[in-house]
């Protein structure tokens, strides 16, 4: 039989190596662990939550090998090697200056769709970087101005049940701005 | 413990914007919400349970067979109404899961499995085979069948109330509004799912139930568990150091949390965690019942009423009471002399209600405030100016003087600031490209409450620094910090002189956060334990010493009703095209007593109007009467407001201090910014479009040409 | 979910022999359906074959057989296919229609194959405990006098009234795409317009593909410079969410005539809808509010509605007629 035989069918286990916040974890998964049960309940890392497992809301939301990613829909396995960055590894030295902004807006208040947010955040500007349109960009091959709309658009994927979204939007305006 | 008559405080930290001392855990994602707390807190290799849920309305479970289940790896055990532990009380229909075969609605727990893995939990609960004897069911709340009459309304209110002649007063009115209005099925969706760790141990001879539990209360969890349990209340502890929102929905126990102790109870000490699902959400965690409102309001061609009468039909469940307070605001919020307001109910074979933020004020005023709009336009007069002629002098309901009402400030400074005077009197007089853009405005009330029960511990600490301890809960809310600021402010002391310990049913007894009062219940019983303990001890007091206290009622505050009050102005746009709706500015003014924290008390006014706008546009929980459970279960079919819906929203209040109410000023702003929101977008669209819409959500096909 | 095997192919050839051999195998890209679907019960495979590492990610230019074409590989993230210079300029309803799906994180995650063979979001398809003959066919469809706000008004069948979710299909099908597919047979290619069917009596066959074919390319041929596009997508909020009613619209004027005009619907049947009738009728004429109009009722004279669905006829109207006169400078954007 050709492929690469990842499982059996008696153990579901498989090791997998993921490097989380820069530091690198060989671990056991099942084929059907996804990359943030894997993170959570496996390696006890956190800071991505779990708000419906289900890619609607964007809680879970991580920097995997540096873009802006969901793991509630990712399984583990089909990730071995990759890297991942949570909102807990984003700041070099204390908190990165997305997370300083949030405090600064009050881009919060129940704070478990802001680990989320903030790495939402961090993935969208650099996709901005990058010259990404958005389904609000109104000429597609002009350069993105970054406007108050784009935000908004761009950062829909994170749901925030508390409505902190004006503050988010502030703290992502001045992020932006450096 | 005393109870201690508190004196208002010295703002000093009160006022100012301190930071959320817990700002930093919450940016970097390391703050521990139930589920995340690991064996260095007592959370050892702990078992993952599944719920089973019944997958009929009505009727009986005549078998569970948990043989494939218990023959996938990983899963340890299968429990379910032949071998649950069981309970040594049943009257509370909701906790009581698994003491017996009846199924008294769809999604209700039939089994649960545990499990080494979520995954194998998961798989495990998929092959739990039941079998039923269904019966024949009623989930579909109508106005034939919501007939029945409650005892009371929540919390505690009269069912009816009825004085003067309405039906003369309607009869002879000169103007006469009378239409239904209808709110749906809502879902609070805090995106924390409802989640609890449990384990039992022994101590001292003891039986003692640990556990971390994403609620509201930690106390109120301890008092709804331990006498079903058969336990005393000191046997049971619970944690809620992070909670990611609750919206009323982690208010009281539901039956997750007696699911995750019973499944505790089989492990031999060995803890389980369970984390319900987002789908189970709609069947398990509470939600808002749909409503209908029948309203008539007789007015004088003046504008000025002479009758309101508010008829709520709305749904409980057979399984347990719940009785939303519909009509409440309508017995208080207008001056007319015949009044009458009734709640009927439909008891239905669904999933329980319970509280979902500003239960009663958010679909009563919904249709209290759209009467309201159309009573205007009846009159041709101007909603402000009709609201101004409708003043009471004296509340309406207790013919008590209100201590502070300021709706009408709310509302002209409200005007003032949102341009309401260029309004044009007609609707769908403005088109701006392809949309039509209109202005509505509501006016919004909420009760001020403090809950009895609440005790506050201070203790000295070295170098000049104090302990405050109360069980209370942050949810979000800012409570950590504002607490702080309160302790901070009675002790005269700087706020990082202030250790505050809160979310452990070990510390002092606190109620529930919800229905607006926590700050005002939890800061008064802060500031009697400081200020006694000022008096017993003094300004420098040696270290470890302390006092503790509850705040004694304050008869004079009998006198009056307390309300806090607000004004919502939207702006709304209608694409000619599709319909679809936007609402690029939204702004309440609001007169709440002190704000303690602007940061923090802007946010939770904020964030109440968000929640308001999206009820307003989105919010709808389909349920399906031929099966009897919500359809649209889930973040992708039942919508809620994302970045793209929020425009300029904001808050504003008035600068005033209401000492008669909490010795802070205070009076608790948790719900006020959704009540009459949705009325204020609605009113907005009937002015951008000319078309009234008397059911929410506001939906694109509504305004389709 | 299941236990399952996982399997990562070396080549697309190995990923089809491995799942023409073993029944119960599904091809694993994104991720972002099948692994929400793992975890509901509504998909259970024995065996997830990885195509996502596969090298099927390039957008290029090529000569096909009938001129230039864009290919666009099967494991193009959505977000770089829409951010991709060519597709911006030459294809916006394409580009358009990407950004209007999903959100910023799963275009990410989501592949061009992956998001044409999506399934739908009806609620009774997700819930395993209610009957859905297309989850499990001969069940019944609780969709037929259930919650219906996104029910299809074409094309449906007694046995299913649902609509293909996939914002990416449907500006596909306006811009005459197809499907490049590699099956046991070989490889073979298939119109975007034939890709998906609509449900007849079999509503579990989303698509005309076998289990065993896999998409590893889409193909756009190359249009004229004069050729204007766009995408127009109602939802029940402001983003992050599936359409009531898109509409994808291409359009070439001559003059004040049209020359050639392509209509593509979503939210409105079990697959793309081409509205070709509607085409015809617009074809030589003028972009009038009242010319479009009568053309998409001429559409929708099958259409069949009730209580939940009434209101798309207008929508679809309205929508149309409103794209059009964009795309023909009629009306400021």
């Amino acid at each position: 039989m050709p492929g690469v035989v990842r499982g059996t069918g008696l153990t579901m286990d498989i090791e997998i190596d993921l490097v989380v916040d820069g530091t690198t974890h060989s671990l056991s998964v099942d084929t059907r662990t996804t990359l943030l049960d894997a993170l959570r309940e496996r390696l006890q890392v956190i800071s991505p939550k779990k708000g419906c497992d289900h890619g609607q809301c964007g809680t879970c939301t991580v920097l995997l090998d540096g873009r802006r990613h969901l793991t509630c829909l990712a399984l583990a396995v089909a990730h071995d090697g990759a890297e991942v960055v949570t909102a807990a590894g984003l700041g070099s030295d204390g908190l990165h200056p997305v997370q300083r902004s949030f405090l600064t807006h009050d881009g919060y208040q129940c704070g478990y769709c802001t680990p989320g947010q903030v790495c939402s955040a961090v993935g969208m500007l650099d996709e901005v970087a990058q010259g990404h349109p958005s389904h609000v960009t109104e000429d597609l091959t002009a350069e993105v101005d970054l406007d108050d709309a784009e935000i908004r658009e761009r950062m829909s994927g994170n749901l925030c049940r508390c409505g902190a979204y004006p503050g988010i939007l502030a703290a992502v305006r001045e992020a932006a701005r450096g | 413990m005393t109870e201690q008559r508190t004196r208002g405080i010295a703002p000093r930290s009160i006022g100012t914007s301190l930071d959320r001392v817990d700002g930093p855990e919450k940016v970097t994602g390391l703050a521990a919400y139930a589920v995340e707390h690991g064996a260095d807190e007592g959370v050892s290799a702990p078992l993952s349970v599944w719920l089973v849920t019944s997958t009929i309305a009505k009727g009986r479970v005549s078998r569970v067979d948990p043989s494939r289940a218990l023959a996938h790896p990983g899963v340890t055990a299968v429990l379910d109404h032949t071998n649950a532990p069981r309970l040594e009380q049943t009257d509370n229909g909701e906790l009581a899961i698994l003491q017996d075969d009846r199924v008294g609605f769809r999604g209700q727990v039939v089994a649960l499995v545990l499990a080494e893995t979520s995954e194998a939990a998961r798989e495990g609960a998929a092959l739990v085979e039941v079998s039923y004897e269904p019966e024949p069911h009623e989930a579909e709340l109508r106005e034939d069948n919501a007939t029945y009459k409650p005892d009371k309304v929540n919390p505690a209110m009269e069912t009816d109330t009825d004085e003067g002649d309405v039906d003369a007063a309607l009869a002879s009115a000169p103007v006469l509004v009378e239409q239904t209005y209808r709110t749906p099925y809502e879902h609070n969706n805090p995106l924390e799912p409802h989640a609890t760790v449990a384990w039992w141990a022994e101590h001292e001879g003891r039986e003692v139930l640990s556990m971390f539990d994403s609620t509201q209360g930690v106390h109120g969890v301890v008092q709804a568990l331990a006498p079903m349990l058969g336990l005393e209340p000191d046997q049971v502890r619970v944690r809620a150091p992070y909670v990611g929102g609750g919206f009323g929905s982690k208010g009281e126990a539901h039956a997750h949390v007696m699911a995750t102790v019973l499944a505790a109870q089989t492990t031999g000490g060995r803890p389980v965690r369970l984390a319900v699902t987002r789908q189970q959400m709609f069947s398990l965690t509470g939600y808002r019942t749909a409503t209908i409102s029948h309203m008539r309001l007789g007015a004088g061609a003046d504008g000025r009423l002479t009758a309101i009468e508010h008829a709520v039909q709305e749904q409980t469940s057979v399984v347990r009471e719940f009785a939303e307070q519909t009509a409440s605001p309508t017995r208080m919020l207008y001056a007319a002399p015949h009044r009458r307001t009734s709640h009927r109910l439909a008891r239905l074979d669904v999933a329980v209600p319970s509280w979902m933020r500003a239960p009663g004020e958010m679909p009563g005023m919904f249709a209290h405030e759209v009467a309201m709009d159309e009573l205007a336009v009846a009159c041709g007069l101007d909603p402000i100016v009709l609201r101004e002629r409708n003043e009471p002098d004296l509340d309406p309901e207790t013919g008590k003087p209100f201590n502070d009402r300021r709706l009408v400030e709310c509302l002209r400074r409200g005007a003032e600031r949102f341009g309401w005077a260029d309004r044009p009197p007609e609707p769908r007089a403005r088109l701006d490209g392809d949309w039509w853009i209109g202005t509505g405005v509501a006016s919004a009330t909420y009760p001020a409450m403090k809950q009895p029960g609440n005790t506050a511990r201070v203790t000295s600490l070295e170098g000049g620094r104090y302990e405050v301890a109360i069980g209370s809960v942050d949810i979000g809310t800012g409570a950590r910090t504002v607490l702080t600021q309160i302790a901070a402010d009675a002790l005269d002391v700087a706020p990082t002189d202030v250790e505050l310990a809160i979310a452990d049913s070990l510390l002092p007894s606190a109620s529930v956060a919800g229905g607006s009062s926590g700050t005002s219940s939890w800061g008064s019983a802060i500031v009697a334990a400081a200020q006694l303990f000022r008096a017993d001890h003094g300004a420098v007091p040696a270290p470890g010493l302390h006092t503790t206290a509850s705040a004694a009622d304050d008869p004079a505050s009998e006198a009056y009703a307390f309300h806090s009050f607000g004004a919502v102005f939207a702006e709304a746009r209608v694409n000619r095209w599709t319909g679809e709706v936007r609402v690029p500015r939204l702004h309440g003014v609001y007169s709440v007593g002190r704000v303690i924290n602007p940061r923090t008390a802007r946010s939770q006014l904020v964030g109440g109007l968000v929640m308001g706008l999206s009820a307003a546009l989105f919010e709808e929980s389909h349920r399906d009467p031929r099966f009897g459970h919500v359809v649209t279960q889930d973040l992708a079919t039942y919508h809620v407001a994302s970045h793209a819906d929020v425009l300029d929203v904001d808050a504003e209040w008035l600068e005033e201090s209401d000492e008669a109410f909490t010795p802070m000023g205070s009076r608790g702003i948790g719900e006020i910014g959704i009540v009459g929101t949705a009325a204020a977008v609605a009113n907005a669209t009937f002015h951008a479009t000319g078309t009234r819409v008397r059911s929410l959500p506001l939906t694109a096909d509504h305004f389709l040409e | 979910m299941r236990a399952l095997d996982y399997r990562r192919p070396e080549s697309a050839q190995e990923a089809v022999e491995l799942v023409s051999s073993h029944p119960g195998a599904r091809y694993l890209a994104g991720g972002s359906n099948l692994v929400d679907h793992l975890k509901l019960g509504v998909a259970a495979p024995d065996v997830l074959v990885d195509v996502s590492r596969l090298p099927l990610d390039d957008v290029e230019e090529v000569e096909g057989e009938d001129g230039a074409v864009l290919r666009i590989g099967a494991n193009v993230r959505n977000s770089d296919l829409a951010a991709h210079p060519v597709v911006r300029s030459r294809f916006p309803v394409v580009a358009r229609a990407t950004l209007a799906g999903a959100s910023g994180q799963i275009r990410n995650q989501a592949t061009t194959a992956g998001n044409l063979l999506q399934r739908t979001r009806c609620v009774y398809f997700q819930d395993v405990t209610t009957a859905c003959n297309k989850r499990k066919p001969g069940t019944g469809c609780s969709a037929l006098g259930g919650y219906a706000r996104y029910n299809a008004i074409l094309g449906a069948s007694a046995h299913c009234v649902t609509t293909h979710p996939s914002d990416l299909a449907v500006g596909l099908a306006a811009v005459d795409a197809t499907v490049v597919v590699l099956g046991v047979e070989g490889e073979r290619r298939i119109r975007l317009e034939d890709l998906h069917r609509l449900p007849g009596d079999r509503p579990e066959a989303d698509t005309t593909l076998a289990a065993s074919d896999l998409i590893t390319a889409v193909e756009l041929p190359m249009v004229d410079t004069d050729t204007r596009s766009t995408y127009a997508k109602v939802r029940d909020r402001a983003s992050f969410a599936f359409a009531l009613v898109s509409v994808a619209a291409t359009l070439r004027m001559e003059g004040d005539r049209v020359g050639e005009v392509r209509i593509a619907w979503g939210g409105v049947a079990h697959k793309p809808w081409r509205a070709r009738r509607a085409e015809a009728a617009l074809t030589g004429g003028g972009i009038e509010e009242d010319a479009v109009r009568a053309a998409v009722d001429e559409e929708l004279a099958t259409a069949t509605t009730d209580d939940g669905t009434a209101y798309k006829v207008a929508m679809v109207r309205n929508t149309t007629t409103m794209t059009l006169l964009r795309l023909a400078g009629e009306v400021r954007r």
